[in-house]
């Protein structure tokens, strides 16, 4: 019964408020706004930060849900989503199995993000916007650009290679909590 | 031509498009899963409104929030709406959400129509 305490353990360590694991739908990101929703409405957070958290949050949980998608296995399917509330900042944090073969191509993307200033960031995402379709997926491959933006800060990531075929795609992004 | 009224819900925003009444709004949240498949009805509604357009057209978006997807099919809106005659925008934000007004001014730099912001 250990890893009921670790786990807990862990969780106060990283201040995380709000944890989902597991597969990722539609309904499923709609109980997790909302749940998130109360819980910063009840730390009394300011409108504009909410708004931000909310946002990335959004576009975290349907990059997964769209992801998912194109996985096979229901193992491979679960997946992490986590929001932690840190003194400055909240953390939006997620979890997920890739294919190896789409590292390369998401971390150019990623790169290339992280590369940008703010009117930089600003010029991407209003690139992309007019001229890319929207993907059979559904996705406008504006997600991380967004939340880019909303952030504020450098997105960070992490690939752990599982076994020959797949990955773990850790991802972050803080919000801070006191606007400038 | 028939109206186009589309009930809002906890991911999905109200639409209505009234062409008798004059009333052209879209407001609440918009974080469809298809957002393709959501905004089509509205976009075929404008393109058959387009040949039969009032002398004014003044389209309400008053969004709390849209996901990335949306804001693709957002700005397909705005593009049909730029060959209407006599049509403009009006983008509503909440007084201290700058991010809402950017994202309307940045609509605003892509297409030719007028745009008036208003604070609630």
């Amino acid at each position: 019964m250990n890893y009921i305490y670790n786990i807990h353990k862990t969780m106060v360590e990283e201040n995380i408020i709000l944890v989902y694991e597991g597969e990722f739908t539609q309904e499923i990101t709609k109980a997790v706004l909302s749940m998130a929703e109360k819980k910063l409405d009840s730390k009394g957070e300011e409108g504009n930060i909410k708004r931000k958290v909310f946002n990335v949050m959004v576009e975290c949980l349907q990059n997964i849900c769209k992801h998912s998608e194109t996985l096979s296995v229901p193992n491979e399917k679960k997946a992490i989503f986590m929001i932690g509330c840190e003194e400055d900042c909240y953390v939006i944090t997620s979890g997920n199995m890739i294919a190896n073969k789409d590292i390369k191509g998401l971390s150019e993307k990623l790169e290339k993000i992280n590369s940008l200033d703010k009117d930089g960031l600003k010029n991407f995402y209003k690139e992309l916007l007019q001229n890319s379709e929207l993907s059979d997926k559904g996705g406008a491959g504006l997600g991380f650009v967004d939340i880019a933006r909303k952030s504020g800060q450098k997105l960070e990531y992490n690939f752990e290679l599982v076994d020959s075929d797949y990955s773990f795609f850790s991802f972050k992004s803080k919000i801070a909590r006191i606007s400038d | 031509m028939d109206t186009l009224t589309i009930n809002g819900t906890d991911d999905t925003p109200s639409v209505t498009l009234d062409k008798s009444k004059g009333v052209f709004e879209i407001s609440g949240r918009s974080l469809p899963e298809d957002a393709a498949g959501f905004f089509k009805p509205v976009l075929n509604w404008i393109d058959a409104y387009k040949d039969q357009s009032n002398p004014a057209t003044n389209l309400q978006v008053k969004l709390e929030y849209f996901n990335t997807a949306s804001s693709k099919l957002i700005l397909d809106i705005l593009t049909k709406f730029e060959k209407i005659q006599g049509a403009k925008i009006t983008w509503y934000h909440f007084s201290d959400d700058e991010d809402m007004k950017e994202a309307g001014q940045e609509f605003s730099e892509l297409v030719e129509i007028p745009f008036e912001f208003k604070a609630i």
